[in-house]
């Protein structure tokens, strides 16, 4: 089993192409409680390689995300793309796949795509050609005149995908991005993310709560612990790139997943509470983790 | 039954329902059961309405209205649009003056006429004033509403991929927004045009409310009901336009 625990992965500085260093934050919440989100997470993302955060439901991975793509301001600490410390949005290093309906809806899926490298400065007789070559990778073409009503969740988020791309970033931030479409459709997309990620070489972060998805798409996941998160540990998952869809049905595959929910139970039943030592819940241990393990494909 | 067939079906209700009304007036004047004075026959009202848009008359009333018409709405525009986009950016400022503004806007600002003529004079520059002002509140709060409420994902997303603030009002704000900002230039259009004709009418020299009420006072019923049929047809017109600019307006997909 390859769990490597350790916190600070110890990396060479010109590897990473994210540092996160001790980074805390926290908010004040409507009755004015400040409540802690994230705990000291360190964190170095290598280049190439794409890196799954999980952890239970309102733990505060979205927000370590925010905080990388320079959407969040982090309390303490901080986080270096590139070597830089990121102050602010930084669109020309990094993208971002938000869950749902962030395509503009006054737009065609065309038109989203060009509305994007004007905003990241991209000169205008270059923009057709380049959002047409981001629908073709992501097999769009023929509907980049549509309008979002009109395309299935799946296609939104197809043409979401072709916006980051289109962008030409090194890295792509994901958060949640198949998270709101069905299980079929998220597997699917899974595995076509998988092929169009191994040819290019980015650097990807991907939020998710989806134990299957992270096992089939990461080559390290990091397991966040219940709020304030910080890092439980990081499994790393030693399949190549483009992964088949017969990795799902392996052993390796059910192996994996067993692990991550292993690391995530304790969490989620901080998270959830209440059942805790009900006759529901031995029984459930009883019967044994993976048939608990919930979306398996 | 579809919707299709149903929006025949009550678009026939509607025409039948306001032809019924003609012929139910047209027979009280044929059988003289109403005194021709009072309500003249429709036949009567449509030759004098033949005969009027001959003269200049008609026009130059016309002419007044529309003019106060088209400087009110702009006023009433130029101030609404830019005194909204600024409160509705701001969700202090919203949370301050949307209510002030709905607050002042559910007061019947008639009873400030008398400010105005004192302030303006009888002529149409009141009319302009009185106008403008009625038609700034549903402008102004629809602009608030629609730039407040833009959906928030919309604009992290723009910021996340480098939109500064020109590109974030051309291609965010504005199209969210434009909706709701289109529907309260209708609604702003139309009630200046009702508070412009009725100023007209309680205090004015031209247009087409003063004539009305001219008209009515020389007993010259016929003719005025030819200066009404023009101000409904006029009334249709614009509504008919406004309806066309925010279909236009709307954003693909809403409200199916």
């Amino acid at each position: 089993m390859s769990v490597t625990a350790q916190i600070g992965t110890g990396i060479a500085a010109q590897d990473a192409a994210i540092t996160v260093e001790n980074v805390s934050h926290s908010f004040v919440s409507r009755d004015g409680a400040i409540v802690q989100t994230l705990d000291n997470v360190s964190l170095d993302i290598r280049r190439g390689e794409l890196l799954c955060l999980i952890g239970p439901s309102g733990c505060g991975k979205s927000t370590l995300l925010n905080i990388i793509g320079g959407l969040l301001q982090a309390g303490s600490g901080q986080v270096k793309v590139n070597g830089r410390p990121i102050t602010g949005p930084s669109p020309r290093e990094l993208s971002f796949v938000f869950q749902d309906n962030t395509l503009f809806p006054w737009n065609t899926i065309l038109d989203n795509v060009k509305v994007a490298l004007e905003f990241q400065g991209v000169p205008e007789n270059e923009r057709q050609g380049r959002a047409e070559e981001a629908l073709e990778a992501v097999g769009l073409t023929e509907f980049r005149n549509h309008y979002p009503h009109q395309l299935s969740g799946g296609m939104k988020q197809r043409a979401s995908l072709a916006r980051a791309l289109s962008l030409k970033t090194d890295i792509v931030l994901m958060d949640e991005p198949f998270a709101a479409l069905d299980e079929q459709t998220r597997i699917y997309l899974g595995e076509e993310l998988s092929i169009l990620l191994a040819k290019s070489n980015k650097t990807i972060i991907l939020v998710t709560h989806s134990l299957a998805e992270a096992v089939f798409l990461a080559d390290r996941i990091v397991v966040m612990t219940a709020r304030p998160a910080s890092i439980k540990a990081i499994i790393d998952v030693k399949e190549d790139h483009p992964r088949e869809p017969a990795f799902m049905a392996s052993g390796r595959f059910a192996d994996y997943r067993n692990e991550l929910y292993g690391f995530l139970r304790a969490e989620i039943e901080k998270t959830v509470g209440g059942f805790v030592g009900s006759a529901a819940a031995r029984d459930r241990t009883r019967r044994g983790i993976s048939e608990s393990a919930g979306d398996a494909p | 039954m579809n919707s299709m067939s149903s929006g025949w079906q009550a678009r026939a209700i509607q025409i039948g329902f306001v032809a019924a009304l003609f012929l139910l007036w047209d027979f009280a004047g044929e059988r003289k059961l109403i005194n021709a004075i009072l309500l003249p026959a429709p036949r009567a009202v449509f030759w004098k309405f033949i005969a009027l848009a001959q003269t200049s008359a008609l026009y130059t009333h016309l002419l007044v209205t529309l003019m106060e018409l088209v400087l009110g709405f702009l006023i009433a525009a130029a101030a609404g649009l830019s005194l909204g986009y600024f409160i509705g950016r701001s969700r202090y400022g919203t949370i301050v003056f949307e209510p002030l503004l709905a607050g002042v806007f559910a007061v019947p600002i008639v009873i400030f006429l008398p400010i105005f003529l004192l302030f303006f004079g009888i002529g149409p520059s009141s009319k302009i004033a009185f106008g403008a002002t009625y038609a700034f509140f549903p402008i102004v709060l629809n602009t608030i509403g629609g730039i407040s409420q833009v959906d928030d994902r919309y604009v992290r997303v723009a910021r996340a991929m480098g939109a500064d603030d020109v590109q974030m009002f051309r291609r965010v704000l504005l199209p969210a927004a434009l909706p709701v900002i289109v529907t309260g230039l209708r609604i702003g259009c139309i009630i200046g045009f009702l508070s412009i004709i009725g100023s007209e009418m309680i205090a004015g020299i031209d247009g087409l409310g003063s004539q009305i009420v001219r008209l009515g006072e020389a007993m010259n019923t016929a003719e005025m009901f030819a200066y009404i049929l023009f101000v409904i047809f006029f009334a249709i017109l614009l509504n008919t336009g406004l309806s066309h600019l925010q279909a236009r307006f709307a954003i693909p997909g809403d409200g199916r």
